[in-house]
Parts: structure tokens; C-alpha cells; sequence
């Protein structure tokens, strides 16, 4: 079975087609994977109509290409998956109308399909993760996730912003453009590693952010600083906490398998920080591959076909719904 | 259990590696003849040195404190022998009995509730409360059980709603991933014993609070936050 997978959530815009034989993750293949990304101007964030109009702007040529580059036809696909949330309005509607639209046109099943279960089912097929802890780290989320009896239930997440969100909005402040987590991690690995307090907060199993926040960028006003080690002081306590938050619930659940997947999951630091608690609980510690961990259409086009062959489901087009504030954990996972 | 108690049995051996926690190594040891439990709050290599120096320091002499401070609350919590702020290491009383997570149900939800109750009556806010921190002791002489509380290294003092809410929306979230199956039971015990045990009306605010910090939760303000 073929499926076009599409991805509209915040900044980019995705189209990848792929198949799958039968009911076997282990036959998924991709045949084309096209993106583009909204770049804000320097010092702004990513503002969402001005998103959604980059990605009205692409869509056509997007799918086109992905198509093209699959070497089939639009008529040789089977479903037709897109990203339903949670993300921004404006930027989950354009993928849901081009979706739709392809659904009614060439009369194919429309599977709409949560963008944070994507980035775990993507993650899954490419590590080998069988049933691992999953430490979900994007501009979107920061949650720490377990499964059980077809659910992904929430152990942990942060109470105020994300840590993608921290990333950008300190980048911001300095007048880099969003997103802006490698060039921190490179100002951060490049500075003296000179390490000034920034505040740590851990809520039991949950983290929080926004105080970290406030302290670097008021860091930053002050007048005398160092760029490199504002960076580094910064990442280093906001990954200190999360790899605290990943050790609090590996000792909690005993599980042996972590897999951290999502936009951040391409921060070396993070994944060392991570390899270190993995290995202090014998647990094993896969990471998304760079390429994939940020958003793209194979993760949309692999859940929906996982989806749509286990459990037949489908929307009619005018039903394809988009939700800015699904919840993962209200999904069913019925096919796990 | 069994096992430990044939551990026990054995106290030359000690000391033993009990677990390797989140946070610290759990060390069953000899005290001048009685057993007792070290915790010890070993280094993290993978975090900075200056910052992981200063939250293990100061997670230790917060839990040495809270624990005698949970005692004037009439808890049952482990007693401190021993406090080495050098080494991060404190000695406790050994609480022999099970993990609460492993047996929890919904009766014991009842327990949960009035303890957390007491403690937040004397201020007392623990600060991650989870299943895994609390030890249903067995006293087999008088053929009783006790809720035991330990772990208090993240826990403060305060009168805030907020933050008496915020241990309250720890545990609903506990309850909600991991002991969901019995989630509607124990949280419903749960609150009415912490209701019943809190200073009038109290109970109730805190758990009214707890829902509106869920309502006002991230996802009904993804759209502005990016
Ligand atoms: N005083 C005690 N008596 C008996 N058992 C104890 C005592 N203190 C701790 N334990 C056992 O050790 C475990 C870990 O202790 P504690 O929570 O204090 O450390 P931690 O580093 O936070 O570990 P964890 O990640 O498991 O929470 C507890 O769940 C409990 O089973
Ligand atoms: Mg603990």
C-alpha cells in the first residue's frame, strides 16, 4: 500500500510518499520525502499566518516533487495522510485543504493523524525501539511518555514552555533567527564552558522552563557577557533537568529501552547527557537520526498507513478535522 | 521481601547496594549494630560540576530537615541518624516494608490522602510525590500498617494553594499514567480523605485549584506560544 503523507504543523511544510506491504513496519520504504521551511526574519519568531502563507506558497510544487520523485502517478496512491495536530490554525488548515482536496479529487481514503504519535512511530522504525521510555523534546512538546494498554500516557511534560520554545525565544533575544537551537549548541560547544547559575526547576516528574528564561535573557541585558557562555550555561542546566527528569522515570518504571525523538533530539549535548543516565541504569538509548527527528512527511505518511491497515480507519474529506490542541494521550493507539 | 530478609540475616555482608535511584545510591548498612540505610547522593558527571555540586548539597540538608520537620506533623518518616553534608550522605532508619507503588490500590489511596494532608497542615510541601516514595510498613508485632513517606529532597515550606495543589496534581498525574486503571477510585479516596484531614475547607479550594492549573493547561495556549 502507498500512502502521501503531508506535515503542515508549525514551521515546515512536508510531503513524502511511501509504502508499506501488508500489515509489516518492517517492509515501510520510503520513496520521496520533500520539505521547506518557513525562516522568520532574524530576531522574530515564527509567526503563524506568515507560516501559513509560505506554506500555501510551496504546497503545489512540494507535492509535486514528491510525487515526481516517487516516479508514480498521484493515481497510484492509496491513502492520503495528513498532520491534524496539535500545531498552529493557520498551518494545520493549508495541509488539511490540500489533503481534502487530493482525497475528493482522486477519490482516495483521507487518515488524519496526530503530528506527536508520527514523530514516535517514525522514531520506533528507524531506532528499532521496541516499547521503549520516550522522551518527546520539540518546538511543540517536551514530554516524557509511556505505553500502555493502547495508550501513550504522559509521566512528565513541562508545566510552562517547551524546551524548542526556550531554545528559540533566548535566540530571539539575541537576534538570531528561529530556529535557533544549533547555533546555541555551537556558540554553547565553541565558549569557555564557563558555567554561571541559571535557575533549575523540576516539579517532581515535570520540568519548567520559563524561569530559565527570564534569568538568561535578563543575563543578557546586563550589559557585560559572554555570548558562548550565557549559551552554555543555559543548555547545560535546561538539558541537566530533562536528563533528571528521563533518570526519575527510568528508576520509576524500570524500563530498558529510551527513545527521544523530536526537532531537539538532533542536540549532541542532549543525547550525551542522555547516553550517561541510560548507561548508569543499564537501559539502551536510541536517538532519532538528525535527518528525521525534526518534522517531516515520512513520519505522517508511515503512521497513517500503519493506522489505516490495521484498522481500516478513514475520514470522509469533509470531516478531515484539524485540532490545534489534540493531546496525544486521547489517542487510541490501535493498532499497538 | 524475601529475599531481604535473608539479606538481612546476613548483616556481615553489609553494606549492600540496595537501588540505584534517581538521585542517589541506596546503601543497606550497619549503625553501630542496628541496619540502616545510607543515601547517598552521588555525583552526576554527565551536568556541570558547580551545578551539580550545589544540588546535591542542597537537596541533602533539605531532606535532613524536612524529615525531622514531617515528624512535629506526626508522620511516619524515616529517622535521620546521620547527616554528612561533605559527602551528601545521610543515614536513616531503615523502613522495612513494601514499596507502595508495587502494592498500590485504591484503598490505599485513603492512606495517601490523609498523610499529604498533614503535611501540607503544617506547611509542609514534599515536592515530588509519586508512588515510589512512600513505604507501606509492616509491623508485624501489632499486626498494623503504616503509611511512610521518605524522599524529600525537592520538598519547602509554604501556605500557597498553589503549591499545595501543585504536590496534589503530581500525584493525579501518577495515578493517570501509571496506576491508571484504577485512576477514578484512587483519586476520588484520595480526595476525600485529604478533604476530610485538611483544615475546614481547605481541601477543597486546593483541589478546586488543582483542576484550574489543568484547565489552564499548555494546550489551550499552543496557538501563541510558539
Ligand atoms: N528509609 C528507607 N527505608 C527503606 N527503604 C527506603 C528508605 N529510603 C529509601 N528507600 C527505598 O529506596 C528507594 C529510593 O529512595 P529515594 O526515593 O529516597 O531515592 P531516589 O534517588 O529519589 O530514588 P528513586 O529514583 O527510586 O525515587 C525507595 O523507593 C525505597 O524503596
Ligand atoms: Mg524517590
Amino acid at each position: 500500500m502507498l500512502a502521501l503523507g503531508i506535515e503542515s504543523t508549525a514551521h515546515t511544510f512536508g510531503c513524502a510518499i511511501a509504502e508499506m506491504k501488508g500489515k509489516r513496519k518492517g517492509t515501510f520504504r520510503i520513496l520521496s520525502d520533500v520539505r521547506s521551511s518557513y525562516r522568520p526574519p532574524e530576531g522574530s519568531g515564527i509567526h503563524p499566518r506568515e507560516a501559513s502563507r509560505h506554506h500555501a506558497n510551496v504546497c503545489s510544487r512540494i507535492l509535486k516533487e514528491a510525487v515526481m520523485r516517487s516516479s508514480l502517478k498521484m493515481e497510484d496512491i492509496d491513502i492520503i495522510g495528513y498532520s491534524a495536530g496539535p500545531g498552529l490554525g493557520p498551518c494545520l488548515r493549508i495541509g488539511a485543504v490540500l489533503a481534502r482536496l487530493l482525497s475528493t479529487y482522486y477519490r482516495k481514503p483521507l487518515v488524519p493523524v496526530n503530528h506527536a504519535l508520527a514523530h514516535i512511530e517514525l522514531g520506533a522504525w528507524l531506532t528499532g525501539a521496541r516499547n521503549p521510555l520516550v522522551i518527546l523534546v520539540s518546538g511543540g512538546h517536551t514530554m516524557i511518555l509511556l505505553y500502555f494498554n493502547k495508550r501513550w500516557r504522559i509521566f512528565g511534560e513541562t508545566l510552562d514552555i517547551t524546551i524548542g520554545q526556550l531554545l528559540d525565544q533566548f535566540g530571539r533575544s539575541l537576534g538570531f533567527s528561529s530556529p535557533c537551537g544549533s547555533m546555541i549548541e555551537r556558540l554553547a560547544s565553541n565558549s569557555n564552558k564557563e558555567y554561571s547559575g541559571i535557575p533549575y526547576t523540576i516539579k517532581g516528574n515535570d520540568v519548567s522552563f520559563s524561569g530559565l528564561l527570564t534569568a538568561a535573557i535578563k543575563r543578557t541585558k546586563g550589559g557585560s557577557f559572554d555570548i558562548g557562555n550565557t549559551c552554555y550555561s543555559l543548555q547545560e542546566t535546561a538539558f541537566a533537568i530533562l536528563a533528571e527528569a528521563t533518570e526519575r522515570a527510568i528508576s520509576f518504571t524500570n524500563k530498558d529501552e529510551v527513545m527521544v525523538v523530536g526537532g531537539v533530539a538532533a542536540n549532541r549535548r542532549l543525547a550525551d547527557m542522555l547516553n550517561y543516565v541510560c548507561t548508569r541504569h543499564s537501559s539502551k538509548l536510541h536517538v532519532c537520526p538528525i535527518h528525521y527527528a525534526g518534522d517531516n512527511g515520512v513520519q505522517i505518511a508511515l503512521t497513517s498507513l500503519i493506522d489505516h491497515v490495521n484498522s481500516k480507519v478513514s475520514v470522509a474529506p469533509e470531516n478531515g478535522f484539524i485540532d490545534q490542541a489534540w493531546r496525544l494521550d486521547s489517542v487510541n493507539v490501535r493498532w499497538r | 521481601m524475601i529475599l531481604l530478609r535473608f539479606i538481612l540475616l546476613l548483616s556481615d555482608k553489609l553494606p549492600i547496594l540496595l537501588k540505584k535511584g534517581s538521585e542517589a545510591d541506596l546503601l543497606l548498612i550497619d549503625w553501630y549494630g542496628k541496619r540502616a540505610l545510607s543515601k547517598l547522593r552521588t555525583e552526576r558527571l554527565y551536568r556541570n560540576p558547580i551545578l551539580d555540586k550545589e544540588l546535591r548539597h542542597r537537596r541533602t540538608i533539605r531532606e535532613a530537615e524536612m524529615l525531622s520537620k514531617a515528624k512535629e506533623a506526626r508522620i511516619r518518616s524515616p529517622y535521620v541518624y546521620f547527616l554528612d553534608t561533605y559527602r551528601n550522605e545521610i543515614i536513616m532508619e531503615y523502613i522495612e516494608g513494601a514499596n507502595l507503588k508495587s502494592v498500590f490500590s485504591a484503598n490505599l489511596a485513603l492512606k495517601l490522602g490523609e498523610c499529604i494532608a498533614k503535611l501540607h497542615s503544617r506547611n509542609i510541601i514534599h515536592g515530588d510525590i509519586t508512588t515510589s516514595n512512600f513505604i507501606l510498613e509492616n509491623r508485624s508485632q501489632d499486626n498494623y500498617t503504616e503509611l511512610a513517606i521518605i524522599d524529600f529532597g525537592l520538598s519547602f515550606f509554604s501556605q500557597r494553594l498553589e503549591d499545595m495543589a501543585s504536590d496534589v496534581r503530581m500525584l493525579k498525574e501518577v495515578l493517570n499514567s501509571v496506576h491508571y486503571e484504577i485512576f477514578d477510585q484512587a483519586f476520588s479516596n484520595f480526595s476525600e480523605e485529604y478533604s476530610s484531614f485538611s483544615p475546614s475547607g481547605r481541601g477543597r479550594k486546593v483541589l478546586r485549584k488543582v483542576d484550574e492549573i489543568q484547565s489552564r493547561g499548555r494546550y489551550s495556549r499552543i496557538a501563541n506560544s510558539y
